[in-house]
């Protein structure tokens, strides 16, 4: 029998045709196990779908073409050598194939982030909507425990820290003068792990007993006795995880051995450096969470004891070790989605001051300050768990120790601020918004680290707030700012100025009024993750939902002066922002292969206002000279123009 | 003045840290201290509002001052700034002020965590069981048995301990005008340290997710003097426990009480 071409090319058509060959497989593989086993009824659907869970996505990216090369290869068939005709995008169906090229897949990556921010940021108007007045509203509590697990799990996995990863991948290759990533068909890999993992999250609405409702934290041992929606979130994070791990190990090599000649380690934007420790810290946490959902996964689907503690004979599961594993990875996981903002914010604060980043190596040290800290102060999250008490006291100091690296991150952006030749347009103003917010949540954590006062507001909606505070108005603001930023580079058009600032401002207040009050009712105490509250809470809530709808709205200004510049703006020039960086020498969107020219770097990226001052040359390191003395040597120390 | 922008700030930030400070602490942050621990959480933040207005203040006033005096004018479009790369003395102080700052909250906290956690010899205990979606309060009695409640009836000036057990998920239990929680974990017991010092009726409220009835698995705790409380209490008929690990009683489906009613439901109880 012929089989067709379409379906002999990877493609959307032959995924589809090995879509339901796992399925097949998934079904067949479970009928025969419990035909084996006398299980009884032979034909389980829980048991089927289980295993199609972790087969199907597996199946399509094999169809998809993602592996193509890499069996080839082992079998010994010749590959056919990558003549890159792939690279680039030329039309937007470019975007739905796979593709090797970082800057189609940073594309690829931002978008698909942006339509999950959507996604969750609807979910989170549906709370509030439950939340705006006391009593049951139009959600049942199953259903409202749903909504709250899916949306924090949909804006952490889905939203926060793959586009962060998609924004390093358009640019991070061009900032340090290489011509792609160091692993292309990884690259690929990892990003067609993401949709899968987010539509899997979605579909969890869909299957028996609703969506995963134990919220992202996912606590064991209420994770293990939920209905089967609980392990679409237990296999939807080990994809989302193995996307997150093979996308770290690839920037990490691609910084340590791709960077161009004379890019020394302390010549790279602090978008590098912050995206070298946000690898770091994944490919080393990152783990963590797989195991924890794989225990649960195991207690759930085999019956295995890890966490099975409910009292009596045989049941001597650890329920607070699952709290440990977990937050061995989440605590980590809120660096990995505030280091690589922290490197936009310097490129931003830096070029639109006009201004040398302050203290540049302890930037780049307090960066790696915070990596290893970020190790030590897990159990913070766990002071009211019941653990042994004293771990508290180590954890209390090595969280507080946290705000110190952090202090001097913003401190350093101030003094970039100070006496510079502000821009103040949409990029800067979000991340100037970006100081506010983050000092709040900074403070507010500095707060939290205090035993006695984090037992009175842990599980409140203090916490709520906190977290709002940094992963809102902290990470989304610098994810704006980036976007904002690197807009023009990527799609080689201007965005609506206006338009930006419109949806700056209206971000901001709205945020505030929506955050800000969360902080008095959970201190007064409101407890989190409620379908429903008491009537004194009834006024605050009212006025956070309107604020939040209003804040929800802001998001169609940004979505249509995205949209519509990227169809009908301006066509951007080369470097409109005058920034330093490489990124920014080539042509905006960049040339199919970044660099006709490999650059030499002959000093450092942020020498703005030193006179003549060159960060890179289009010439071999031969040719090269720097063209003032000085202008490579950055020191922390120097102030010698102050 | 006009050429000193250091002074200006200064100046600028003293006057937001001298209205800052009395605004912060004018918000009625926290409900009613009820216990002897909540006094002490309440001062710990009132120290921690004086430490974090002036931080908050200092980042606002340099931002704010920036985009008012050194935002790009008309004609400076090409205008580069100074080139100061750091300034190492600067730096030190911005690591180590923090630091010691740092140090001194923490000893702080550690000390309130003390006194807040100090064992009392004549401490009364009360077991607590937690269930989905309910609360059960033992106070022990002779020979083993226990005085079982619906209800946390505690005597005004009394050390507590509570001994908290989960029969199925982790729990939690917080009474917010006490200021203290701890989470029910099942397999191993907890423990909670309350000195009420005020009358009255409050919610305990479970604030760990603990499935669909999370939001409803509150129970009312009286503070009541200790006459009453001897007389309650002797009311109550002691009952061998329950075994743990007897099915949870179905909470959901007994006619969905809401706040008001959820709390009064279990009323019969009282002396």
């Amino acid at each position: 029998m012929a089989i067709p071409a379409k379906l002999r090319a990877p493609g959307w058509y032959r995924a589809a045709m090995f879509d339901v060959i796992g399925f097949a497989f998934a079904f067949g593989l479970t009928v025969l196990i419990r035909w084996l086993m006398h299980e009884h009824p032979i034909i389980d659907g829980n048991a089927i779908t289980i295993v199609a869970l972790i087969a199907v996505p597996l199946f399509f990216l094999v169809g998809l073409g993602t592996a193509d090369y890499w069996f080839y290869w082992i079998s010994g068939r010749p590959t056919r050598p990558e003549d890159h005709s792939a690279h680039g995008a030329h039309t937007w169906r470019d975007y739905f194939r796979v593709n090797t090229d970082h800057k189609v897949i940073g594309i690829q990556y931002t978008v698909t982030s942006f339509f999950f921010l959507l996604v969750g940021g609807l979910l989170a108007m549906l709370i509030r909507a439950q939340l705006a007045k006391p009593g049951m509203q139009f959600l049942t509590p199953e259903q409202y425990n749903g909504v709250f697990s899916v949306h924090a799990t949909v804006l952490i996995f889905l939203f926060v820290i793959p586009v962060f990863a998609g924004l390093a991948n358009f640019v991070l290759p061009l900032m340090i003068g290489a011509p792609d990533m160091a692993f292309p068909r990884l690259n690929a890999l990892s990003y067609w792990l993401l949709p899968l993992a987010g539509i899997m999250m979605l579909m969890s609405f869909l299957a028996p007993g609703g969506s995963f409702a134990a919220g992202w934290t996912a606590y064991a041992p209420l994770s293990t006795t939920m209905p089967l929606g609980q392990l679409f979130f237990s296999i939807a994070v080990q994809l989302a995880g193995a996307s997150s791990i093979a996308t770290a190990l690839n920037f990490l090599v691609t910084i340590i051995t791709m960077r161009a000649p004379g890019m020394s380690f302390f010549r790279m934007p602090l978008l590098v450096w912050a995206n070298f420790s946000t690898s770091l810290l994944v490919v080393i946490a990152t783990p963590f969470i797989a195991a924890s959902q794989f225990f649960v996964l195991l207690d759930t689907a085999l019956h295995f004891h890890f966490f099975d503690a409910f009292v009596g004979p045989e049941k001597n599961g650890n329920v607070i070790m699952y709290q440990h594993v977990f937050w061995f990875y989440s605590h980590p996981a809120v660096y990995i989605m505030m280091l690589p903002g922290f490197g936009i914010i310097s490129e931003v604060i830096a070029v639109k001051s006009r201004k040398p980043i302050f203290g540049y190596r302890m930037m780049a040290f307090s960066l790696l300050a915070i990596v290893v800290l970020g190790f030590t102060v897990w159990a913070h999250h766990m002071f009211v768990s019941g653990m042994a008490p004293w771990i508290r006291i180590p954890m209390m100091i090595t969280t507080a120790i946290i705000a110190i690296p952090t202090g001097i991150k913003i401190f350093s952006w101030l003094a970039t601020l100070w006496r510079g030749v502000l821009h103040l347009d949409t990029p800067m103003l979000f991340a100037l918004g970006f100081l506010t917010m983050f000092t709040l949540g900074g403070i507010s954590g500095v707060m939290l680290a205090m035993i006695p006062f984090d037992i009175h507001v842990s599980q409140t909606y203090f916490i709520v707030a906190h977290i709002h505070y940094v992963l809102f108005g902290g990470s989304l603001f610098t994810i704006f700012a980036g976007v904002y930023y690197w807009f023009p580079k990527m799609t080689g058009r201007m965005f609506d100025e206006r338009l930006g600032k419109w949806h700056f401002w209206m971000t901001f207040i709205f945020f505030n009024l929506t955050f800000g009050p969360m902080h008095l009712i959970g201190i007064q105490g409101m407890p989190r993750r409620v379908a429903e509250y008491a009537a004194k809470f009834a006024a605050w809530n009212l006025f956070i939902s309107l604020s939040s709808f209003v804040l929800g709205a802001s998001t169609l200004i940004f979505l249509y002066n995205v949209v519509a510049s990227w169809r009908w703006g301006p066509r951007a020039a080369a470097n409109p922002w005058r920034a330093m960086t490489l990124e920014w020498q080539v042509s905006s969107p960049p040339p199919i292969f970044n660099f006709d020219a490999i650059p030499t770097v002959v000093g450092g990226p942020y020498e703005y206002g030193v006179p003549g001052a060159v960060h890179g040359i289009f010439k071999p390191p031969t040719e090269a000279r720097p063209v003032t003395v000085g202008a490579g040597t950055q020191t922390a120390g120097g102030g010698e123009h102050h | 003045m006009r050429n000193r922008p250091l002074l200006q700030m200064a100046v600028i930030g003293a006057i937001g840290i001298i209205i800052g400070i009395p605004v912060a602490l004018a918000i009625p942050w926290f409900p009613a201290d009820g216990s002897t621990q909540a006094h002490n959480i309440h001062t710990l933040y009132t120290v921690l509002l004086i430490v974090s207005v002036p931080i908050f203040v200092l980042v606002e006033t340099v931002v704010l001052y920036s985009v008012w005096k050194f935002r790009m004018k008309p004609g400076e479009e090409e205008k580069d700034g100074p080139p100061i790369h750091g300034n190492t003395r600067l730096e030190v102080v911005w690591t180590a002020l923090p630091a010691i700052l740092i140090v001194g909250l923490c000893g702080y906290a550690y000390s309130v965590l003390r006194s807040n956690e100090k064992t009392h010899p004549g401490a009364m205990v009360v077991n607590v069981t937690e269930r989905q979606f309910a609360f059960q309060f033992g106070y022990p009695g002779p020979g083993g048995k226990e005085r079982l409640s619906p209800d946390l009836f505690l005597p005004r000036g009394q050390p507590v301990v509570l001994h908290l057990r989960s029969v199925d998920v982790v729990h939690s239990f917080f009474v917010p005008e006490f200021s203290v929680k701890i989470d029910a974990v099942p397999g191993i017991t907890t423990t909670l340290r309350i000195t009420p010092t005020r009358l009255g009726s409050y919610p305990a409220e479970c604030t760990e997710l603990c499935g669909a009835g999370h939001s409803l698995m509150r129970a009312p705790v009286r503070v009541v003097t200790p006459d009453a409380f001897r007389t309650w209490l002797a009311h109550q008929s002691p009952k061998a426990p329950p075994p743990i690990g007897t099915p949870p009683p179905d909470v959901l489906n007994s006619g969905e009480p809401g706040y008001a009613s959820g709390t009064s439901g279990s009323g019969g109880g009282s002396g």
